[in-house]
């Protein structure tokens, strides 16, 4: 299992993740900086990601869309802050109105930490999502978009667990 | 669902996440969800005066994190299990989000990942072939 760790900090409204892959860093860190390979990986089953514009720089604006199986598209953008590859990124996620990936005001962003360090195994990998307050947390979760058909096996796995 | 509820759950949420973002409160409501306080046995573990105390229990019994009921002169209040769950569920709902990425991410570097619907309509000029792989002669 690649996932070691999750952590929910109430308080913060902050979800850290702490998973280890077995390959090397550089590897991991191709996997983000390659659009046909992070769109392979972002978009949850069902919801498939396409990314339009996509470069790890600082300062530099991705642009992508989600799919979800009626055909409805939803429009997001990183926002990339700090870049030093291949250990690690940051950005705000969020989501936009149409094609045009003019930000959805109304929507919240999130701000991302992504590390990338090397072990014996190969890599460990921390990802550190940040939401403003409940209320974006929750409307992001509204959206439904993102959690799809992962949330519903989940539910399934907790019935058959009760 | 409908806008009314919508802004209900939110509403909720908000105060959930306000009452859990004191220290004193998150202490109030692990005392309180192991067993059934009485609000002046609670007053007497804090160095604070015993309506500020009845203030941060007020906070949290609005929230819904915990009900009170009276019994004589005492008010007796525990934790509410439920809500307390509800509130690590939307975190939760997140984490099902990024457990799904990281599999993939996992299977995509063991070079495990099929190609998917996706490529049907997408195609990936890495995967298409480069010449017709029938003859029509």
């Amino acid at each position: 299992m690649p996932v070691t760790d999750v952590q929910h900090d109430l308080d913060a409204r902050t979800l850290t993740i702490t998973a280890d892959f077995a390959a090397p860093v550089e590897r991991v860190w191709d996997v983000y900086a390659d659009a046909r390979q992070l769109e392979r990986v972002w978009g949850p089953p069902g919801y498939p990601a396409t990314f339009v514009d996509h470069e790890l720089a600082p300062g530099s604006r991705t642009t992508y869309y989600m799919t979800s199986p009626e055909g409805e598209k939803y429009y997001a953008y990183w926002n990339v802050e700090s870049v030093s590859a291949p250990t690690g990124f940051t950005f705000t996620d969020g989501f936009a109105l149409d094609e045009s990936f003019t930000p959805n005001e109304e929507m919240p962003e999130s701000s991302q930490v992504f590390r990338f360090t090397g072990t014996d195994a190969g890599t460990r990998a921390t990802f550190v999502a940040t939401y403003a307050d409940a209320e974006s947390l929750q409307k992001v979760l509204d959206m439904g978009a993102v959690e799809g058909s992962t949330l519903a096996i989940n539910q399934i796995d907790d019935l058959l667990a009760s | 669902m409908t806008e009314r509820e919508r802004d209900e759950q939110e509403d909720r949420a908000d105060a959930w996440f306000h009452a859990l973002a004191d220290r004193t409160r998150r202490d109030i409501l692990r005392r309180v969800l192991a067993g059934e306080h009485s609000v002046s046995a609670l007053a007497q573990g804090y160095d604070m005066s015993f309506a500020a105390v009845q203030k941060h229990v007020a906070v949290l019994e609005r929230a819904g994190l915990l009900t009170k009921r009276r019994q004589g002169r005492e008010a007796l209040a525990s934790g509410d299990l439920e809500a307390v769950r509800s509130v690590g569920a939307l975190l939760t709902e997140l984490e099902s989000l990024w457990r799904g990425r990281i599999s993939r991410m996992d299977e995509l570097l063991a070079g495990a990942l099929q190609p998917d619907n996706q490529s049907d309509n997408q195609p990936d000029p890495h995967n298409q072939p480069t010449h017709p792989t029938h003859r029509t002669d």
